[in-house]
């Protein structure tokens, strides 16, 4: 069997920065906080009051009006960021060649909007009043499936479900469809959408999100001392990959390619990562080693860096396993600083943003950073983006249940 | 507003269609594109706008707008 290249092809994202990627983009070069006090809801009886959401989202451009009310507004996000995502990249799936595109999107969570506001009527007024939309629109694959719809690609067709590495679990395992000439071509990434009442609530009793009430835009400070938790955000991040040969063949304009892929579980605890980080450290190997990579050929870091105390110090240690002396050459960045913990979204838009820098040459800020933590005293690009060619990027994302995936985006070179 | 009125406001929003569109004689799924998911919200928005219960077998027999219009006005002069 031949492996095939893997090549990214098309970039979109919806963030609490920006409605599209350049939005986006500028914000978080500018080192702009996406966090505000949360509108969605009434949150006065929360121990967390402001999340990173999506602001002013209009989804009319990319989403009929009916068919936007039979969704949930995390797939609404997908399928507006998969339209972006098609003509960034110039593609248009031929009928022929329909069966070779995947459509692979991760979801932590799933459609809890909808839940929450059905499970309020069938309390309030029974079983008859329960929508017949209501499955379809809650369950966490609708955004592939909807993508789908759109765009006409009849590859697999799948949601990975990894709480909040779903999003990179799933380029990595469209990357692998394409890797083994199970796809031509794939729409992957991450999405999320659960600003809601009951995650806040869970998030808050487990004692993972930010109270930070009085400054939100300070409230997500990953690796810094006085970080006390993660910040809530929202969005879409979708990339378009192909084959090499595929791309080729059609003058697509490749942005950069998907060099390794490794993925790991802790086997330890159902939310805490082992204190030397050693699982989220077997998924970087991992990804190293697919890609062929020596660890001193790492240039940049786009860390997971959630902003919980423990997450940081982990990654941190992990990274020195990982990386050695080099891991203190190598600029790390969190870009949860500025759009928060995006859950299954996080991977999807992380991956953007790696394969961005790698465009741009520019490393997006870890802002915030203001009190060093001696847990975290590697190089985090602090408060200030930082002008570098990259070659090679490591992208991380961990989630409970003891699941890591870690992903190497590298500069395309024939 | 008539439960004429009220009946196409309810179908305008549900379906997502055009007023105009919304004729007596339109039928739901040939003229207005309803699916059969379409179709049972339909009749659930209308049950809790007239506070009236429609059984399945009377629901089968509501197939254009007149029908619906029809129906409601039968039930609420009962």
């Amino acid at each position: 069997m031949t492996l095939h290249r893997v090549v990214v092809t098309g970039l979109a994202a919806i963030t609490p920065l920006g409605n599209d990627l350049a939005t986006s983009w500028h914000n978080l070069v500018a080192g702009v906080s996406g966090a505000a006090p949360i509108t969605r809801f009434d949150a006065s009886a929360y121990d967390t009051r402001f999340a990173c959401e999506v602001k002013n989202f209009d989804s009319k451009p990319f989403v009929a009006v009916k068919l936007a009310k039979r969704l949930d507004r995390f797939t609404i996000y997908a399928l507006s960021t998969a339209m972006m995502l098609m003509e960034d990249a110039g593609y248009k799936i031929a009928p022929e060649e329909a069966e070779l595109v995947s459509v692979i999107i991760g979801c932590g969570l799933g459609g809890l909007e909808t839940l929450e506001a059905t499970h309020t009527k069938l309390m309030e007024q029974g079983p008859s009043r329960v929508s017949p939309f209501f499955i379809p629109t809650m369950i966490a694959n609708m955004a592939a499936g909807q993508v789908s719809i759109a765009t006409g690609a009849r590859g697999s067709n799948v949601c990975t479900t990894s709480a909040c590495a779903s999003g990179l679990h799933a380029i990595g395992y469209a990357a692998s469809d394409i890797m083994l000439g199970r796809a031509n071509a794939a729409i992957c990434g991450g999405v999320e959408s659960t600003i809601t009442p009951l995650a806040v609530g869970g998030f808050n009793a487990l004692k993972a999100l930010s109270t930070r009430n009085d400054e939100p835009t300070k409230a997500s400070r990953p690796f810094d001392a006085d970080r006390d938790g993660f910040v809530m955000g929202e969005g879409c991040g979708l990339l378009l990959l192909e084959s090499l040969e595929h791309a080729t063949a059609r003058g697509a304009r490749i942005l950069a390619e998907v060099a390794g892929f490794g993925a790991s579980g802790d086997a330890y605890h159902m939310t805490a990562p082992p204190e030397d980080g050693s699982g989220m450290a077997l998924a970087m190997r991992g990804a190293l080693r697919e890609a062929g990579l020596d660890a001193s050929q790492i240039a940049h870091i786009n860390a997971h860096g959630t902003s919980t105390s423990l997450n940081d110090s982990c990654e941190t240690m992990a990274i020195k396993t990982v990386l050695g002396a080099h891991a203190r050459e190598v600029p790390i960045t969190s870009n949860k600083s500025m759009i928060g913990h995006c859950l299954g979204a996080a991977g999807g838009i992380e991956s953007v943003i790696s394969v961005k820098t790698i465009m741009e040459g520019v490393i997006p800020p870890t802002i915030n950073l203001d009190t060093p933590d001696p847990a975290c005293d590697l190089d985090y690009t602090p408060n200030v983006a930082r002008t570098m060619a990259v070659a090679n990027v490591l992208c991380n994302s961990f989630g409970f249940g003891g699941t890591n995936a870690s992903l190497i985006f590298k500069a395309f070179a024939e | 507003m008539s439960v004429a009125e009220k009946v196409k406001e309810i179908i305008v929003d549900q379906l997502g269609v055009d007023a105009a569109e919304v004729l007596p004689e339109a039928k739901f799924v040939d003229d207005l594109g309803a699916d059969s998911l379409d179709l049972t919200e339909l009749i659930m928005a209308m049950e809790e706008e007239f506070g009236v219960e429609i059984s399945d077998e009377d629901a089968q027999t509501i197939q254009k707008v007149q029908d619906a219009i029809s129906f409601i006005e039968k039930k609420k002069g009962e």
